[in-house]
């Protein structure tokens, strides 16, 4: 039988699997959102921003091991969807991005609502298509899919002129797709992971350092046994939080600009670094000729061969899959006669132990003002580490990335590579949506929260009982600490006057706000609104308005160049 | 340093401004690019000519290869190879310039393929600085138009770029 365009389209999202789609509707999607309407399988989310149909689905994405999907008109529904596909970009999040386009024949013409979503897109998606047959539509969601979830993953969108998705064709899902010039590698290369076990079981103040690799490839159990079997101190990245739990011994906290002090000063001087899945970006190496300025040999373990040697050269690559790369290296370790220098290590511990002494996320609790660092403890404490925690960008991401603790990865859902103030609340609508039931915390600040706010009617309609943290300083806070760090306290449009009463705004789109403004009260209205199951509640937490995150490695500095709260 | 490199790639639309979109994003240098179909005419080939440091070339090359649209990728500068540039020259050629630019022109075996009362159009094909001599050789104020296709390269005996 014959079938049009969109039919096709959604019959391909139901053989996919796929639970829900979120987008907005337009003219040139009206087709598909006709066929939608047919069905029950897939389920829409109406959003009310692109952007935000963007970070839902990569919120439920990065909170499952599915790919997101999403779906926006031409013209301004793409353009608003760029900051999402730029954010998942860059963060490695599969996802497909459905856009309607003008009819086939009117393209190139300036038509109406008219743009070039292709060219647009680019930069930032790991491969798009424009399908200008509608013979060619099941093949390109099937390469779509399997494009977006294998290899290094990332967005791919396939933009759907409105002629294709009314034309008909005889429809048939392809069972398995080829593509001749893509073939991710998954398997290491053995003899490099022989070379990587005998220089980790040689090494004196070996390290492993893990990032969103270990939590793309959902390989935190073979990472664990690896750090466990070894001895070695792990630190995670931003982006891997979780991959390894927290509340290990021998987790030393977040590297970076604002990772501890042992993560730092154990990454700068170990003699053999194990990289997992992490790209050595510049937040967490910071200076790369200080980094280079001791010698150490670096293997490092990632499925994209341009990750390898980008910034950082290392000794012994290993291209692969996290999951395949760490079991071989289990099973050579495993076999091996040899075992780990137990008194090298000794003294490394030793040594790392002295720079944990630093108590470097220390920070002086008040009676009078919130700290922003205590509502994020009372947070974990009452959720018992166990919530999905969505954020924002800005401080109040440091903080919690830095004080929550996560012991199980995909649980810390952040934009991490674009640094997207807004991704916060529409995210935990696509995780929340994913893990019905599920606690699911958004920390935010006052600044971040009014960049998709409109998100509170969606969560409304369908029912999402997200809780909201605001650490409202009345800052811009991350840019208020670089002002004064950086730019002699001139605090350049960086105080958020004018803001709105949250509670009441909470109220206005039916849900629930509470005002916090005593230290006192943090525990009782945290409780209160997890007691609140059924509703979205917002906390409106009136935070020390001049806290700042340690430590930090100022941008380009190297990672022992580091400020400590103390040393002000 | 300069380095050549080949690369097959998906003959699709949108296929060649993903790599020149890669080269302008990430700032690498292009001193030429050229692109035509081969014999498979779902396959075309490229040729670019870049220059970089090591790093960066390596960067390029695994960058290369990470487009879904590109089948594979040779660094031609790696071993043996062959480059070849074709340049359309028009000359003014009249009076005693006339009889001298057909000499030039023979020397670097370069054939008059268009002739009019006032000028000739010489062909050439050669590697880079054979064409530059060239350029160098005839006088300067002569040169009407020059058109030069970049370098096309191909490995030398058993190197050869292939699915
Ligand atoms: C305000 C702010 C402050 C920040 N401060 C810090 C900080 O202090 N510390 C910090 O760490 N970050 C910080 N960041 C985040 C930083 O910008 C980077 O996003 C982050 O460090 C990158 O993490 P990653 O190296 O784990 O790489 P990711 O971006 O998570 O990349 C994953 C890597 O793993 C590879 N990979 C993917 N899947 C697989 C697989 N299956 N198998 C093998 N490899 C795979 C990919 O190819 C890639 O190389 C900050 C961001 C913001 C916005
Ligand atoms: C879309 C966007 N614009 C600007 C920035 C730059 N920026 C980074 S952090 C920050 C301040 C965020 O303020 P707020 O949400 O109140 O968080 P706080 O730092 O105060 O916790 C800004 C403006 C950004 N990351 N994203
Ligand atoms: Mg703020």
């Amino acid at each position: 039988m014959e079938l049009t365009g969109a039919e096709i389209t959604i019959r391909c999202l139901q053989e996919e699997g796929v639970e829900y789609v979120f987008g907005y509707p337009g003219g040139a999607v009206l087709f598909i959102y006709d066929e939608l309407f047919k069905q029950e399988q897939v389920k829409h989310v109406l959003v009310r921003h692109e952007q935000a149909a963007v970070h839902a689905a990569d919120g439920y994405a990065r909170s499952t091991d599915k790919v997101g999907v999403a779906l926006v008109t031409s013209g301004p529904g793409v353009t608003n969807a760029v900051t999402g596909i730029a954010t998942a970009y860059m963060d490695s999040i599969p996802l497909v991005v459905i856009s309607g386009q003008v009819p086939t024949s009117y393209i190139g013409e300036d038509a109406f609502q008219e743009v070039d979503t292709v060219g647009i897109t680019r930069p930032c998606v790991k491969h798009n298509f424009l399908v200008k047959d509608v013979r060619d539509i099941a093949s390109t969601m099937k390469k779509a899919f399997y494009l977006a979830k294998s290899g290094r993953p990332g967005p791919v969108l396939v933009d759907i002129p409105k002629d294709v998705s009314q034309q008909k064709t005889e429809y048939s899902y392809p069972a398995t797709v080829n593509i001749r010039s893509y073939t991710p590698q998954t398997h290491g290369d053995i003899g490099q992971i022989k070379r990587a076990a005998q220089l980790l079981l040689e090494a004196k103040r070996p390290m492993v350092y893990a990032g969103g690799g270990v939590v793309l490839s959902d390989a935190s159990k073979q990472l664990t046994e690896l750090v466990r079997l070894l001895g070695v101190p792990c630190t995670n990245t931003l982006m891997g939080l979780g991959g390894y739990p927290a509340d290990d011994r021998q987790f030393v906290g977040m590297l970076g600009m604002h990772g501890t002090y042992e993560a730092n000063l154990g990454m700068q001087n170990c003699d053999v670094l194990l990289a997992v899945g992490a790209r050595f970006d510049d937040r967490v190496i910071g200076n790369v000729g200080h980094f280079n300025s001791v010698p150490r040999k670096i293997i490092h373990i990632d499925i994209d061969p341009a990750s390898i040697s980008k910034r950082v050269k290392v000794d012994v690559p290993i291209v692969g899959d996290v999951a395949h790369v760490l079991a071989d290296l289990l099973s050579v370790l495993n076999s091996s006669k040899q075992k780990p220098d137990a008194a090298a290590l000794k003294d490394w511990w030793k040594q790392i132990d002295e720079w944990r002494a630093a108590n470097s996320l220390a920070y002086k609790n008040s009676s009078e003002v919130i700290k922003p660092q205590y509502v994020i403890e009372q947070l974990h404490k009452l959720t018992h580490g166990d919530a999905f925690v969505t954020s924002d960008v800005g401080q109040h991401q440091m903080w919690a990335a830095q004080y929550y603790g996560f012991n199980h990865p995909r649980r810390w859902i952040n934009s991490g590579g674009l640094g997207t103030m807004g991704f916060g609340l529409p995210a935990a609508m696509g995780v929340q949506l994913a893990h019905p039931g599920a606690p699911v915390a958004c920390v935010t600040g006052e600044g971040s929260i009014q960049m998709n706010i409109q998100e509170l009617s969606t969560c409304k309609q369908y029912q999402l009982p997200i809780k909201i943290i605001a650490l409202n300083n009345r800052y811009l806070g991350m840019v208020r600490q670089w002002q004064e760090f950086f730019h002699g306290n001139r605090y350049s449009h960086s105080y958020m006057d004018a803001l709105p009463d949250f509670v009441k705004l909470a109220e206005a789109y039916g849900h629930v706000g509470i005002l916090v403004e005593k230290p006192s009260d943090v525990e009782g209205a945290l409780k209160e609104a997890f007691a609140r199951k059924d509703e979205l509640v917002f906390l409106d937490f009136r935070t020390d308005m001049t806290e700042n995150v340690y430590p930090m490695v100022p941008g380009g500095k190297g990672l022992s160049e580091v400020i400590l709260a103390e040393d002000l | 340093m300069r380095h050549i490199i080949s690369l097959l790639m998906e003959n699709e639309a949108g296929a060649l401004s993903r790599v020149a979109g890669l080269f302008s994003a990430r700032g690498y240098n292009i001193e030429s690019l050229n692109v035509a179909p081969t014999e498979d005419p779902t396959m075309s080939r490229m040729t670019i000519v870049t220059s970089g440091s090591d790093e960066v070339i390596e960067q390029i090359n695994k960058q290369l290869n990470k487009l879904v649209d590109v089948v594979s990728v040779m660094d031609l500068s790696d071993g043996d190879h062959i480059e070849r540039e074709l340049m359309l020259v028009k000359v003014h050629a009249t009076g005693e310039a006339r009889e001298e630019l057909k000499r030039i022109a023979d020397i670097f075996r370069g054939r008059i393929i268009d002739v009019s009362d006032k000028t000739y159009t010489i062909e050439l094909t050669g590697s880079g600085s054979k064409l530059d001599s060239f350029l160098q050789a005839i006088d300067h104020s002569l040169i009407l138009e020059t058109v030069r296709t970049g370098a096309s390269g191909i490995g030398r005996g058993d190197r050869i770029l292939k699915l």
